[in-house]
């Protein structure tokens, strides 16, 4: 249960209209990173499972998951 | 053949007065992404291919119709009680001239379900590798329906769909592999 987003910054151009989102964000969850699931992955209990949607915390993706994107007065250029 | 079970695969449960969130949901119901896309296209695409994956696209294509369930359910719920006012306040009088309070396939826009958004290539890589995009594509609805809503106990069954989705994809993925390895020959080392 790593970091599972990514982040990159747009271009902001002086004339756009709205205030700008300086940072956005993606989903990259871990099906990306596992070509074929290896045997004996730890498991979760059975009412964890149905509650995450997956039996293995491997695989588990929470969403939302930090930050969706960053306002200008809230982040760094 | 196949065995009904008189159950949700994961609980729905609506807390909110929200029927404009029926309409939006209504992109997973009969959307190009959506769940009936889902599961015609696997159960359709399993007929030719290899043996070593049909049953895995059986087995998806079987879990697309319980989450077609679910979503019809959230659907139902927001829109029964509705009265025409209701709907017509929140974009769905023209979903009631045509279809009162019944459920339809058809996206979030009012656009009905067409075969034209699935595809049955024969090759089956190329269809595996639209199966993995469909699973990408309904992960990425999945993750907007959560984000318009602040309903949690809807958001709670949608993050349950959208681990589905993950899991969908990486299956599909290793399905890939296990057509990529050269199966049928004997190795000597």
């Amino acid at each position: 249960m790593n970091d599972q987003m990514r982040y990159y910054k747009p271009f902001i151009s002086p004339l756009d209209p709205c205030p700008p989102i300086r940072v956005k964000s993606y989903s990259t969850p871990p099906q990306l990173f596992i070509p074929f699931q290896p045997p004996n992955l730890p498991q979760f209990t059975p009412y964890e499972a149905l509650k995450y949607g997956t039996l293995w915390p491997a695989l588990y993706s929470p969403y939302p998951y930090g930050h969706k994107y960053v306002r200008q007065e809230e982040g760094d250029a | 053949m196949w065995v009904y079970e008189k159950k949700l695969q994961y609980p729905v449960r609506v807390s909110k007065c929200d029927p404009r969130m029926a309409k939006y949901l209504m992109e997973q119901y009969g959307g190009a992404d959506g769940e009936l896309a889902a599961a015609l296209r696997y159960l359709n695409q399993r007929y030719t291919i290899p043996d070593k994956v049909i049953g895995l696209l059986t087995d998806i294509g079987t879990e697309e119709f319980a989450h077609l369930e679910m979503i019809a359910t959230m659907i139902y719920k927001l829109t029964k009680d509705a009265t025409p006012e209701q709907l017509r306040e929140v974009g769905l009088g023209d979903h009631y001239v045509a279809h009162d309070s019944a459920l339809f396939y058809q996206n979030a826009a009012g656009v009905p379900w067409t075969a034209a958004y699935i595809q049955a290539k024969g090759d089956p890589i190329a269809d595996l590798y639209e199966d993995i995009a469909a699973e990408e594509k309904a992960r990425a609805t999945y993750q907007w329906l959560i984000d318009i809503t602040d309903d949690v106990d809807l958001q709670d069954s949608l993050k349950f769909l959208r681990e589905r989705e993950i899991i969908h994809s990486l299956r599909f993925r290793e399905a890939v592999e296990i057509l990529k390895e050269k199966r049928d020959e004997k190795i000597f080392y």
